[in-house]
């Protein structure tokens, strides 16, 4: 059967670099189309009229709409290799509970460290550790978030990650004495083929981001 | 077959417990429930939910269960019975597409901006609210419950839509779900509430009122009309 497989993405978004490795660790042929977010493309807003964002999976002319959602789907698919959700209904839930976790935490704080200045930056640069923090409590010292390999919670941050540089720099502080354990985890993922071909460059990431600060006349 | 324990930690008024209480008691499954006073947490509440300190947690022999989505999702997988997400994995990605965006774009506007804000800012959450209620309407076409026949996941998540979201409307003085705008997310409302156990579960109007106005009072400031 020809499975027609698109993802409608943007090269510096860490929740299409989410869907893009979960589709390399299956081992999906897809149409990677990148978007120019400032001039919509009619399929994007067509497949995506609610929120009218990327990332969007197409799946034989069907649309599948919000990163983790995304990837859920990819795993319920193409269920026969590499399982991104373990089978045990409580650890499956642990898995959820803490990609929402990150959902809720990495990218809003991120942003603050790269929009705001001063107190607010600070304020964002503590949490931020803290969230991580946590984040390598749960990690433990298991090779990955899913264990022996690979796992949704380990997709679902590891995009992220290609944005460390860019919050580094621009909150002028280091991430790797604080959270070793976490950098390590990432190193070893980047060792992946399915992440190191699915994350930009973080230099790239910096500079995209210079040019964000100046478009919003921050700094 | 070993006996299960479950637990669910709850308050009486918030939206997302019930989520949960809906979801065990339309499955037949047992459970006892732990009242919270979120101003004076319990330590088992903190000791099982240490990330968030937050209701519901699910308490399933022993082992905790966070965030009322997760558990949703958690307990269909236990409880095979009355199924809340359909087998293809494309409907179950729109079921959870839709619960989320329940979550994000209507009942946090809801509770946060047009309960607990004024002027500019309360009307364009309001504005912004009908229009997200659109999408939901849309959706309902050609359907009894957004699950189809039955209730599910999405009509789970969206229920506080067809109770709590009235309070708000009438402490704020304005109707968001008009029957002629909406009619039928209106039959719906109305449909989901006749359901048993959902009708059996909402808290006391007149003591959620009061909860929700006091909200109000204290983020307005006392001297605010309404």
């Amino acid at each position: 059967m020809a499975e027609e497989v698109i993802l409608l993405d943007f090269w510096s978004s860490p929740f299409g670099m989410r869907v893009r490795i979960a589709l390399a660790e299956k081992g999906v042929k897809y149409e990677y189309r990148e978007e120019d977010l400032r001039n919509k493309s009619p399929l994007l807003l067509q497949m995506n009229p609610v929120h009218k964002k990327i990332p969007v999976l197409i799946h034989n002319g069907k649309p599948i709409c919000e990163s983790l959602i995304a990837v859920q789907y990819v795993d319920e698919v193409w269920k026969d290799k590499s399982p991104l959700l373990p089978s045990d209904p409580y650890l499956r839930a642990q898995a959820r509970f803490w990609a929402d976790f990150i959902d809720k935490k990495i990218y809003d704080i991120g942003r603050k460290i790269w929009t705001t200045k001063g107190d607010e930056q600070e304020a964002a640069k503590k949490e931020f550790i803290e969230a991580l923090k946590l984040l390598e409590g749960e990690l433990g010292n298991k090779p990955y978030f899913g264990g022996e390999s690979m796992g949704y919670v380990d997709v679902a941050l590891i995009p992220f990650y290609s944005w460390f540089y860019a919050y580094e720099t621009c909150g002028n502080f280091s991430i790797e004495p604080e959270c070793p354990v976490l950098i390590a985890w990432a190193k070893r993922c980047l060792q992946k083929e399915s992440v190191s071909k699915s994350l930009p460059d973080p230099q790239k990431v910096y500079e995209f981001v210079l040019v964000l600060k100046k478009k919003f006349g921050i700094e | 077959m070993a006996e299960e324990e479950v637990k669910v930690f709850r308050t009486w008024s918030s939206p997302f417990p019930l989520r949960v209480i809906w979801a065990l008691k339309l499955k037949g499954v047992e459970f006892d429930t732990v009242y919270e006073d979120l101003s004076n947490k319990s330590p088992l509440l903190l000791q099982y939910n240490p990330v968030h300190k937050k209701v519901p947690v699910l308490l399933h022999n022993g082992k905790p269960i966070c965030e009322s989505l997760v558990i949703l999702e958690y307990v269909d997988e236990r409880w095979k019975q009355f199924p809340l997400l359909p087998q293809d994995p494309h409907e179950r990605a729109k079921a959870r597409f839709w619960a989320k965006f329940g979550d994000d774009k209507v009942l946090q506007t809801m509770r946060m901006d047009v309960l607990l804000k004024q002027g500019k800012e309360q009307e364009e959450a309001i504005v912004s609210t009908i229009e997200n209620l659109k999408y939901l309407e849309e959706e309902l076409k050609g359907k009894k419950f957004f699950g189809g026949e039955t209730i599910g996941l999405v009509d789970i998540a969206l229920g506080w839509l067809a109770y709590h979201f009235n309070v708000v409307e009438e402490i704020i003085g304005v109707k968001l779900i008009e029957q002629q705008k909406f009619p039928l997310l209106v039959a719906w409302m109305q449909e989901f509430s006749n359901i048993p156990t959902i009708q059996d579960s909402w808290p006391p109007r007149d003591k959620l009122f009061d909860r929700y106005a006091s909200f109000r009072k204290a983020a307005l400031g006392e001297h605010t009309p309404k």
